[in-house]
């Protein structure tokens, strides 16, 4: 420790080891620890959204259908062949798009930012849909490239002008182009009659009718950007400081923002290709998380994961569940949760910015 | 006796021009930076200040030119290898909200961590240090949005020297303190001259407090230097009407004998 010059000004002792703080060790203990009992939460869910649908079947055997499948039981039958793949499903969709926000949010530095309200989820439905109407049917390609598409157009409008880009340009950038590329959706759709039959089920965001033949394709994609997303969380919380101070500290920000965005697009893109533009899921969970884990986006990101595995699988299970043998899609499940609770955020904002 | 004078220089920049989208700022500029000083860039509003020092610090690619640091040419070196040599502060960055002065200042380790190793015994070991030098034991777990202006200036000047460079460059580090944290945060800079050698380059408003504080004084007019050397030699009232374009007075400072300017008003003079 160096010896410190005579000032005038009274300085308490430099070293007190009796009042030093708690280290990041104690601290990233307990979020190791608080990550397992998520996970453990999350297998909770997903034994539940098993368990419960149309018809309910007992946990124990559920349990057996896991571990000592019997072909001859039906519904050990409808767990394997039907509910497994969905709740898998759920989970994997609440994952990615909880994750594809909570990396939105920090790339862009904007609490408000999410891949659908940038209007990412409705590019990529709007590119299926085209592809649909013109092609006869969609596949996972389109909805990248709409991603990707609508994701440079949302980030070019949004840095327009001297100012650069702002929260607010780009909140309203996402707000226009969604807009403009749900009404060209709605126009497709009522140019041709048989497609609007075939997705509006898809088109409100639902995980039914998922089956492994038609999630294989699109689940590598997934898993790469989920991967991927795992590490970039250091590189995630320095971009957040700002971009001079990212810099500065050696941090080469155009490669992260690129392999960000790249995860965004595969992640939000995946998702909607096969279970349409849910909403919400990703605006909501990262704050959730964040009020738990703080700002670290080595905890923000895995957390987001386990959290929105959760969230998408419970409420699919209650989309299934309120109005059996009906069921809801699942995206508006989200969109009643996710709504109040956005609003809720603005204005809590807009509260606090005021006080300064 | 020219190895020497090299040895006594930290940054070094040959015809350097830097621009914004085109819009030229500093052209052609040669500039040469002692080593273990404080240097004050001084200049009107848009003098290209700001844009200098994000230049020397690669935060903006030079047009053409090129900028060395103690002989090797930044734009050549590593991003981290370069992080590990010279940081820098910008003009009043910002935090993500929540964030605590020890997170923020374990930050400054990054260049000096890889996949491999993570965190080190070295890295805890500046993290306690930085924060100790800045006095900011008692707030270490407090998230910065709950500090004083000074407090928060001194949490970032924390996460620099937790980045251990001998050089730190910073953009107007005292801009929305009241009077006493600015000499807080002046204070603390001389310090860690003194004690610990680093050659700190700073873009300051404040005649008066450039002239206390630093060793050089570099003002800058349109993208060209306009004068360069010690404070009593440079700071006087033709360079502030050069400059500033602006009659004063440069007396000594009463309380450390530095040169003091005092501007002439056109409409305020002495009341009779």
């Amino acid at each position: 420790m160096e010896s410190r010059p005579l000032n005038q000004r009274p300085k308490p002792l430099p070293n007190r080891p009796s009042k030093r703080p708690p280290n990041s060790l104690s601290s990233s203990v307990f979020l190791s620890l608080g990550l397992v009992v998520s996970i453990a939460a999350l297998f909770g869910c997903l034994f539940l959204s098993l368990s419960l649908g149309a018809a309910d079947i007992d946990g124990g055997t559920v349990w057996r259908s896991l571990f000592q499948f019997d072909e001859s039981s039906v519904d050990q039958l409808i767990i394997r062949t039907v509910r497994l793949p969905r709740a898998m499903f759920a989970i994997i969709a609440g994952a990615a798009l909880a994750v594809s926000g909570a990396i939105t949010q920090g790339l862009t530095r904007n609490p408000l930012a999410a891949p659908d309200i940038l209007g990412v989820n409705v590019g990529a439905s709007f590119a299926m849909v085209l592809a649909i109407t013109l092609n006869g049917q969609g596949s996972i390609g389109f909805a990248f490239a709409g991603a990707a598409v609508t994701a440079c157009t949302v980030y070019w409008l949004g840095s327009m002008g001297r100012s650069g880009l702002t929260p607010v340009k780009l909140i309203i950038a996402g707000a226009a182009l969604t807009s403009l590329l749900s009404s060209l959706t709605t126009g497709f759709l009522i140019l041709n009659q048989r497609t609007l039959e075939d997705i509006r089920l898809w088109l409100a965001g639902s995980l039914a009718g998922q089956d492994l033949d038609t999630m294989l394709p699109v689940l590598p994609y997934i898993a790469m950007g989920l991967a991927g997303s795992l590490l970039l969380g250091r590189q995630l919380t320095l971009l957040n400081l700002g971009e001079d101070v990212a810099q500065g500290l050696g941090l080469q920000t155009g490669w992260v923002k690129v392999a960000a965005a790249v995860i965004v697009v595969l992640l939000a893109g995946g998702v909607v290709s096969l279970a349409g533009p849910i909403g919400f899921l990703g605006l909501v969970i990262p704050h959730v998380v964040r009020f738990g884990v703080g700002v670290d986006y080595r905890w923000i990101l895995p957390y987001s994961m386990v959290a929105g595995g959760i969230f998408l699988s419970i409420a699919d299970t209650i989309a299934r569940y309120a109005l059996r043998p009906f069921e809801l899609p699942v995206g508006i499940m989200t969109a009643i949760i996710g709504a109040p609770f956005f609003i809720g955020l603005v204005r809590s904002r807009l509260k606090s910015r005021n006080k300064r | 006796m020219l190895l020497d004078t090299a040895s006594q220089i930290a940054l070094t920049t040959r015809k350097l021009t830097l621009a914004y989208d085109g819009n030229v700022i500093i052209r052609g500029l040669d500039l040469a930076i002692a080593k273990g000083q404080v240097t004050a860039l001084v200049g009107p509003n848009g003098c290209g200040k700001s844009t200098l020092l994000r230049g020397m610090a690669q935060l903006l690619k030079p047009k053409t030119g090129t900028v060395y640091l103690e002989g090797d040419a930044i734009a050549k070196l590593p991003a981290k290898t370069l992080a590990k040599r010279l940081g820098i502060l910008p003009q009043s960055p910002s935090a993500p909200e929540g964030l605590t002065v020890r997170e923020l200042v374990a930050q400054g380790r990054y260049p000096h961590q890889n996949w491999l190793q993570q965190w080190s015994q070295e890295d805890e070991r500046q993290v306690d240090q930085a924060i100790a030098t800045t006095d900011l034991y008692e707030f270490a777990n407090r998230p910065l949005d709950t500090l004083s202006g000074g407090q928060r200036q001194r949490a970032w000047i924390a996460m620099a020297l937790a980045q251990d460079t001998e050089t730190l460059l910073l953009d107007e580090p005292t801009t929305y303190l009241d009077l006493a944290h600015q000499l807080e945060v002046l204070d603390l800079l001389h310090e860690l001259n003194v004690n610990q050698g680093k050659t700190i380059v700073m873009v300051l408003h404040d005649l008066n407090q450039a002239c206390r504080y630093a060793n050089e004084i570099i003002s800058l007019r349109s993208g060209q230097v306009h004068a360069q050397g010690k404070p009593e030699e440079v700071m006087t009232e033709q360079l502030v009407r050069e400059v500033f374009g602006l009659d004063s007075r440069i007396i000594p400072d009463p309380v450390v004998g530095t040169p003091l300017c005092v501007p002439i008003s056109q409409v305020r003079s002495r009341k009779s």
